[in-house]
């Protein structure tokens, strides 16, 4: 400690040459037409966005996905087509099939380019067709996968009713349906008296598109500190998104939803409740702790809650504390997971990051620092924009326990005798909140177990020349 | 503008990358956005490469658009060239280059310069060719470049090998089963006493590209990817090229009288009569299986075969030719070469079809309603939808169609592999025979399950009898079809008269 007395020692960032390998943010489209029951998403590109989609969501697609290419022709970049007529065809032919209640157009790389204006043509066609159209530019120019959510979820918010809006009586309960949920099939008058446990505090809408059973775990826990969770964005339908009036208290539960928390800031006045994430049991409660701090409320049972599921998952930290782990960052969870396998007992030596936000992460920085220096750990160096060379390199140097990356390097580094995580399983997996601690440390530890099955058997580097990058 | 939900060829910079991988020490460079090296993803996972995948993208960003990509792509370039030391860096153009303009080629001669290894521009225009197309060009123009080079260089090896020699050309990373296939057609080329002089691009360097003149003639077994090569070998340095693909019994031995014949105008006097009679009729089984009685059960039954050209069409024939099944529909998804599909297969089947709708080809296969489909993983998916059994010939393909073990579609033990493939999809011969005769095709019942719901029906003695002698895992079914026939006829004992007439009944 008298190290860190005499030299605070502060994270450091670095930003590389942004040579590295992700998803195309248009990807989102793979969880958020399963999470938005009456969506149907459009992906306005080319052949080259429909291969990454077909190929990425792998079986998903053949389940009738509610989601299609308009795949432009050579015809539509040369402005012989009319787009508005072609987007007109296109929209009638899913109404008519699929009469979903939204249609998004995700804009790509070749719409930003021929300057296809999406964002004016779509507001007309919608009256004219009568079904909402939200338009959200995720593209690989500007953005990197996870981000993808952040510009569907970011134009989603401008359609968020204020309370003048939502008029009838049925709509207001479509548009609470989180309440409903947690109310299903029990008496009024119970409904009533626990209506009653809940603070006198100002609306909250927490924003975030996870799996339906996170909604529920979150929303419970919440409720154990008497806080109530007004609505969520984005809700199961479309049509229940929730009632967003200036004042409200807005809380993110993915990191990497920058934009989304600076529209519901600027554009519906919201107040931001800067928190690090739900990840992880150590994050859960810091994030829980940070709500009730804001609505001036004391936690409750929380410290014990988190000590119970650090013992509940004992086994596995015996396998990972004192290894060492490497992001090479695609995902933009990299901050929250790295605090947590810091907690966990794990060195972290670098993580790469795409985009780094640090107003919206400044908590979860802070928490990542803190954690460090009370366990004893050195710092990492956080790599915005990383260079997947480089980093290959320093791997090498560094050879790492476990390497947190993508597919396209996970079997070189495996035949390398470098153990690897593909990280897309942490944005599929459920991650959030103190029950689903296990289920990360389950992903994390994979690759050590299975080590630890095969070992002794001799053959862990099967390539013949030295790693070659 | 068109609503699409799968699509059957990849982008043509897929094929450009298929191609610059194939080859050892060949580096890509894309020109493309963050995201699209997505190939990389797919050769690691679908061909479980050890190595890194040798693409790597000079990215479009906000930067690039507002100024162009300036030094970016020729620093990636030269970058690239220090550090792996490539003998080639292919600049790969993608659809955001296609429409970008920016003057690659000029990228590419400025980096020359600075670079030890060779850099080329990729000729491939997203919005003109596919992925098979781009694939083509892109090992042609690979070929070219070498040959002009050596010729200009003056180390173009004059004359033939002693022995006589070929290339294969066209096996590439990512292709159906080429792994397989390359190892199948070495041996068969073993076994015929003809050298490989190369096989080009798979695991190939681009320094022996100048020796592919030294081979006698060149092997181009698929027809999407080779024949542009193969072409220009013949016109430069006036190669004959055999272009049958070896898949079934037939066209493997029409290869192999293709080959005997160039070689002997070449003067070799070779004569593969004996073998082919040997390897038929006693090597492989693919001749045997065509007249046990397994495959007798599978005459006249209905087909839909629907891939590439190649495949659609090998298949094709070794369903009709070989096996007697009845193609009712052939169909590819290469639009671009639909004439030479048509004229492979029409005397085969009953309809071609030419199309790269997914949809299209579903709807014909439920009016059609084939016994079993042979075709891409989307063909499958439609087969599953509608309970057709589907095997699987070309790609699209899911990580299930790179299997470990040795699995050739060419040569005698392709030929092997298909008859397997074939009479697996079908339901199993036996089991189908003994349902046709008691009248039914659904398998999936429960069989255990005795107790009719209706209990105003009687068997008789000699009727259940006659229903104990029927197999035990069709007895079931024929105990439902014949009650049933027994309650339309208003019948309430069931004999073994009545057992039989319900099976003529169904059979009617
Ligand atoms: S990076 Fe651009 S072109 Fe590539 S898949 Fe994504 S949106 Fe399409």
């Amino acid at each position: 400690m008298t190290l860190a007395q005499t030299q605070p020692q502060a994270l450091e960032f670095d930003c590389d040459t942004g040579n590295y390998h992700t998803f195309c943010p248009i990807s989102c489209v793979a969880w958020l037409y399963q999470k938005i029951e009456d969506s149907f998403f459009l992906v306005i590109g080319t052949k080259t966005c429909g291969y990454f989609l077909q190929n990425a969501m792998g079986v998903m697609i053949f389940a009738e996905p509610r989601y299609a290419m308009a795949e432009l022709e050579e015809a539509d970049i040369s402005a012989q087509l009319n787009d508005y007529e072609e987007l007109k065809r296109l929209c009638e032919g899913i109404k008519r099939d699929r009469n979903p209640s939204v249609i998004v157009w995700i804009g790509t790389c070749t719409t930003e380019i021929i300057k296809m204006d999406l964002e004016g043509l779509a507001p007309k066609l919608e009256q004219e067709i009568g079904i909402p159209i939200v338009v959200a530019r995720a593209n690989g120019l500007d953005y990197a996968f996870t981000q993808g959510e952040d510009t569907v979820l970011a134009a989603m918010a401008h359609r968020c009713p204020t309370a003048d809006q939502v008029t009838s009586a049925e709509e207001k309960a479509e548009r609470n349906s989180i309440q409903k949920l947690l109310s299903f099939g029990r008496k009024k008058e119970d409904v009533a008296a626990e209506e009653s446990e809940y603070h006198d505090h100002p609306p909250l809408v927490l924003f975030g598109s996870v799996p339906d059973p996170i909604v529920t775990q979150i929303t419970l826990e919440l409720k154990k500190q008497g806080i109530r969770v007004d609505g969520w964005l984005p809700a199961k339908r479309y049509t229940e998104l929730p009632v967003i009036d200036e004042g409200y208290y807005v809380a993110g539960i993915n990191p990497f939803l920058s934009r989304t928390a600076t529209t519901l800031m600027r554009r519906r006045k919201c107040k931001l409740i800067g928190a690090p994430f739900p990840i992880g049991p150590d994050g859960t409660r810091a994030w829980v702790e940070k709500i009730c701090s804001v609505f001036g409320i004391e936690p409750q049972g929380l410290e014990e809650r988190e000590a119970k599921i650090w013992e509940s998952v004992e086994d596995y930290l015996e396998i990972i504390r004192g290894k060492s782990v490497y992001f090479m960052g695609d995902n933009l969870l990299e901050i929250s997971l790295a605090r947590f396998l810091t907690r966990c007992g794990m060195t972290v030596q670098e993580i790469g990051i795409p985009y780094m936000d640090k107003r919206y992460q400044a908590a979860e920085l802070a928490l990542l620092e803190k954690t460090c220096n009370e366990m004893g750990a050195p710092l990492p160096k956080i790599t915005e924009k990383p260079d997947n060379y480089n980093q290959l390199q320093r791997i090498q140097e560094l050879c790492p326990d476990l390497v947190i990356t993508g597919m396209a390097h996970a079997n070189p580094l495996e035949a390398r005798g470098i153990s690897t995580k593909w990280s897309v399983e942490f944005t599929f997996a459920q991650i959030h909140g103190f029950t689903n601690a296990r289920d990360i440390l389950e992903l994390v530890t994979r690759p050590l177990r299975r080590n630890d099955s095969l070992k002794d058997l001799g053959w862990e580097k099967l390539v013949k020349e030295e790693a070659k990058v | 503008m068109k609503l699409a939900y799968w699509m059957y060829a990849g982008p043509a910079h897929i094929g450009t990358l298929r191609i610059a991988s194939s080859f050892k020490n060949v580096h890509a460079i894309m020109h493309a956005p963050l995201g699209d090296d997505y190939f990389n993803v797919m050769r690691s996972m679908l061909e479980r490469e050890r190595d890194f995948t040798p693409v790597t993208a000079s990215i479009v960003d906000r930067n690039v658009l507002a100024r162009g990509s300036q030094e970016k792509v020729v620093d990636n370039i030269v970058r690239k060239d220090s550090e792996e030391h490539p003998d080639l860096i292919v600049l790969t153009p993608t659809c955001t280059s296609s429409i970008l303009q920016e003057d690659l080629e000029n990228f590419v001669q400025r980096a020359s310069l600075d670079a030890k290894g060779d850099v080329m521009l990729a000729d491939v225009n997203h919005y003109r060719v596919n992925e098979l197309q781009a694939a083509d060009r892109t090992l042609q123009q690979i070929v070219q470049f070498y040959i002009e080079k050596a010729r200009k260089q003056g180390t173009l090896p004059e004359g033939k090998t002693e022995k006589p020699s070929v290339n294969i050309i066209g096996l590439t990373t990512l292709g159906f089963h080429n792994i397989h296939d390359n190892r199948e057609l070495r041996t068969l080329m073993a076994n015929l006493g003809i050298e490989v002089n190369m096989v080009m691009p798979d695991g190939a360097s681009v320094h022996q590209i100048k020796d592919m003149g030294r081979a006698w003639f060149n092997l181009v077994p698929y027809r999407e990817v080779g024949p542009a090569t193969a072409e220009y070998l013949n016109t430069e340095l006036g190669m004959p090229c055999v272009d049958i693909a070896p898949m079934g019994i037939v066209d493997t031995a029409r290869c192999i009288r293709a080959i005997q014949a160039v070689l002997n105008q070449q003067g070799a006097e070779v004569d593969y009569e004996a073998f082919i009679d040997e390897q038929t009729r006693f090597v492989s089984q693919a001749a045997w299986f065509s007249r046990s009685i397994d495959c007798q059960n599978l005459t006249g039954k209905k087909a839909v075969v629907f891939g590439d050209n190649t495949h659609a069409a090998a298949i094709t024939r070794v369903l009709a030719r070989e096996m007697g099944i009845h193609v009712v529909l052939a169909g590819t998804y290469c639009q671009y070469d639909a004439d030479w599909f048509k004229d492979q297969v029409s005397e085969y089947c009953d309809e071609v079809l030419i199309s790269d709708d997914n949809g299209a080809i579903g709807d014909r296969i439920a009016q059609l309603e084939p016994a079993a489909i042979f075709g891409t993983q989307m063909e499958r998916h439609v087969g599953k939808r509608l309970d057709i059994p589907c095997g699987v010939i070309a790609a699209p393909i899911h990580i299930q169609n790179f299997p470990v073990g040795y699995r050739p579609f060419m040569g005698y033990e392709g030929a092997n592999q298909i008859v397997d493939l074939v009479y697996n999809s079908f339901t199993l011969g036996m089991e189908d025979h003994l349902l046709e005769i008691f009248g039914g095709h659904d398998t999936k019942d429960v069989i255990t399950k005795t107790m009719s719901a209706d209990a105003d029906l009687g068997w008789s003695h000699d009727g259940l009898a006659e229903l104990q002698k029927i197999p035990g895992f069709v007895r079931g079914k024929v105990k439902r079809n014949t009650e049933k026939f027994a309650r339309d006829q208003g019948i309430d004992q069931i004999t073994a008269e009545v057992l039989y007439a319900a099976k003529e009944a169904v059979g009617a």
